[in-house]
């Protein structure tokens, strides 16, 4: 009669009476979910959508009209917009590694058994998670100045005579900036050391009987063990990277400096909408934004087959 | 287990066992004789974590350094104050001049390119001692000297408790919003059987991986045209309307309670509404904790929402954003600016390490980040 434990039938099913009066208290439990996501989701959705086919701005100077799909065209012929979509490509695929495996090693060291105190350390990696985003950026922007922050003190100490001007200089801002998402590192550390500690330790007892090294054993259980969690990870990255704004639009004041190298895809869009409050072009930008992470999403499905492995799961 | 029903089972949110006791699976007996081992793995744990931390430390000093100091090539780390020497009526400064191969601590009398004369503070009576060389050149001599009044002047030059009255009137109000509407959303796709409920489960977990930028333009656009901007209303309704995050982990949790007490609920005549809140609930407090937790460190936290609809309003705006007004203002005094932000991180991260195993535990279900 619940949802619980019963196996689910088949659409076509011939609800009962009974059956029918328990649907509708689901239908209305849920309902607030349902309208938020007309409200707040679907129904926004389309209407970006149908702003990419015309004119429609906040002012609204010029009569409003269907232009069909001018504003795409404008997009293929706008420099800008294929500038902005270098820069998040290539700030992807700098941060993604990181994101994906920073963490995992993380992971990796505290779940070990020669860890003394892992628990403390758990939470303390998790802190800087809770920091506020400013304030993170604030602390970041700080510890990485070139004339007062510390890790260009560390780098003097060591001998290197000039280190990097991190956030000033275009040819290291990415990894300035990556290295200012390490405190978010958090919540991947939590989930991959779930996943860790979901490895059934017969595997590797099993593994170290048949003379299986520390590397050996990483390789054919941990990591497939762990692939599902590092796929889960990847694709959440993926769709996040993607968006990636807020913090050059704090640090430059949304300037794109130095030299263009922070003008994001995201931060063009918010451009585009708030401040030139170009509606039509910036539902349009956001819309190829929205298929290009659809469509790197639905890849990473599609790929996952071949290297995901979901035990337990007959495939 | 077998009441998952269908579609996106999110990887590895082995929930029962999570939430039942975390942390004894998987991890092989320790052994004996390795000792060492643990002693390096612990001693590299400790540096890569005081790496990883030491920006709040660094934070942390500069908000009690003045702002000469911070500005003062050559200063230590550590807050301070240059040693000055009185003398007739002077603050002379003390500086450290290497004099015939030693290093003395003299006060500069007269400072000068080429020479500066300083006098001994041990015998300020003797004559004056004559130094060649660039008096900019020596370091100086500093004491010790943490300055709290930073975080005093942020109090009222940010106007800090109106932000934070506003910080936390809207987390509270959305976390209010979001355990009554993730709650009976949760219970809905948890324990009702109804056409459809694959899909808009699938449909619910696919919101995760929806770029916002796909629905920002209208739903401002809509809320300009309601006169909503410049009022806490656009991030506070929505709050009443769930999420996909907190409905997916109350979901899974609702899931792993047994049906049967339920039934018996049922036929001592109690409604869905009765059994919610008399059967599920009382079972289900850590993950009402749980998603307490993350919505307040959520809001706590928003920057953009505020950003977008309050950036008109100043004695409307939360703290991230006055923080971020602050820093506009005063970037040329980053004992100011630091100290702001610690003020405006403590309450977050010390509700975390308060509720730190709901919060990490949650976070584990879901599998998901917020």
């Amino acid at each position: 009669m619940t949802a619980s434990g019963a196996v689910r039938r088949r659409t076509g099913t011939r609800f009962s009476g009974l059956a029918w009066r328990r649907a509708r208290w689901g239908y209305l439990f849920i309902a607030p979910w349902l309208i938020g996501f007309v409200l707040f989701t679907a129904f926004p959705m389309v209407a970006t959508f149908v702003f990419t086919l015309t004119n429609i701005n906040l002012a609204q100077e010029t009569p409003l009209r269907f232009v069909g799909l001018e504003n795409y065209q404008d997009m293929l012929n706008d420099k800008q917009a294929w500038a902005a979509l270098g820069v998040t490509a290539k700030y992807a695929l700098l941060a993604l590694p990181v994101a994906v495996i920073l963490p995992l090693l993380v992971a990796l060291m505290l779940h070990s058994r020669h860890l003394r105190g892992a628990g403390a350390f758990r939470v303390l990696f998790f802190l800087p998670y809770v920091v506020p985003f400013i304030a993170g950026v604030l602390i970041w922007g700080s510890m990485l100045s070139s004339s007062t922050g510390w890790i260009n003190a560390f780098l003097q100490g060591i001998g290197i005579a000039h280190p990097p001007a991190w956030l000033e200089d275009p040819a290291w801002i990415y990894q300035g900036l990556v290295i200012m998402g390490v405190w978010g590192i958090g919540a991947g550390v939590i989930v991959y050391l779930a996943g860790l500690k979901g490895i059934p330790s017969e595997l590797y007892d099993a593994a170290r009987i048949d003379g299986a090294g520390a590397w050996a054993s990483t390789r054919h259980i941990t990591i497939p063990m762990m692939s599902p969690v590092i796929f889960y990870t990847l694709v959440l990255g993926v769709v996040e990277v993607l968006q990636y704004f807020l913090v050059p639009l704090v640090l430059k004041n949304g300037t794109g400096e130095p030299g263009g190298s922070t003008l994001f895809f995201n931060l063009y869009i918010y451009q585009n909408f708030f401040t030139f409050q170009n509606m039509a072009y910036g539902a349009t930008l956001a819309w190829v934004l929205f298929a290009i992470s659809l469509v790197l999403t639905l890849l990473l499905f599609g790929l996952s087959r071949r290297w995901v492995y979901y035990a337990g799961e007959a495939r | 287990m077998a009441g998952s029903t269908q579609t996106v089972e999110l990887p590895n949110a082995r929930r029962r066992r999570i939430w039942s006791r975390a942390g004894t699976t998987g991890r092989p007996p320790r052994e004996r004789g390795d000792r060492r081992r643990s002693f390096i793995l612990t001693l590299i744990a400790v540096l890569v974590l005081a790496a990883f931390l030491s920006p709040l430390l660094k934070s942390f000093t500069v908000a009690i350094k003045t702002s000469e100091q911070v500005t003062q090539p050559g200063s230590p780390l550590w807050p301070a104050d240059p040693v000055t020497f009185a003398w007739q009526g002077e603050e002379l400064p003390i500086l450290l001049v290497p004099i015939d191969g030693t290093t003395r601590q003299l006060a500069l009398l007269e400072p000068g390119r080429q020479q500066s004369t300083f006098i001994d503070p041990a015998a300020p009576d003797a004559p004056p001692i004559t130094w060649q060389g660039a008096w900019r050149t020596l370091d100086h001599v500093w004491v010790f000297a943490p300055h709290w009044e930073n975080f005093g002047k942020v109090w009222t030059l940010i106007d800090f408790p109106r932000l934070l009255f506003n910080t936390v009137a809207i987390a509270i109000i959305g976390t209010i919003g979001t355990l009554l509407s993730c709650t009976l959303v949760a219970y809905g796709f948890a324990r009702f059987r109804f056409p459809g409920r694959g899909v808009l489960f699938t449909l619910l977990i696919a919101t995760i991986f929806l770029p916002g930028a796909v629905t920002i333009i209208p739903t401002y656009t809509i809320f300009v045209k309601l006169g909503w901007v410049g009022t806490w209303l656009p991030l506070l309704v929505p709050a009443f309307f769930a999420n996909a995050f907190d409905v997916f982990l109350m979901r899974q949790y609702f899931m792993t309670i047994p049906t049967e007490m339920d039934e018996a609920a049922a036929i001592d005549g109690a409604g869905p509404f009765r059994t919610l809140w008399s059967v599920l609930l009382p079972q289900a407090w850590p993950v009402v904790i749980a998603v307490a937790i993350f919505h307040l460190v959520y809001s706590w936290n928003d920057f953009f929402g505020p950003l977008i609809y309050l950036s008109t309003k100043p004695e409307l705006q939360t703290l991230a954003i006055g923080l971020q007004r602050f820093n506009g203002i005063h970037y040329r005094d980053p004992g100011l600016i630091q100290a702001g932000t610690l003020m405006t991180l403590i309450i977050p991260v010390v509700a975390f390490l308060l509720t730190q195993r709901f919060f990490t535990r949650g976070l584990v279900v879901t599998g998901v980040e917020k």
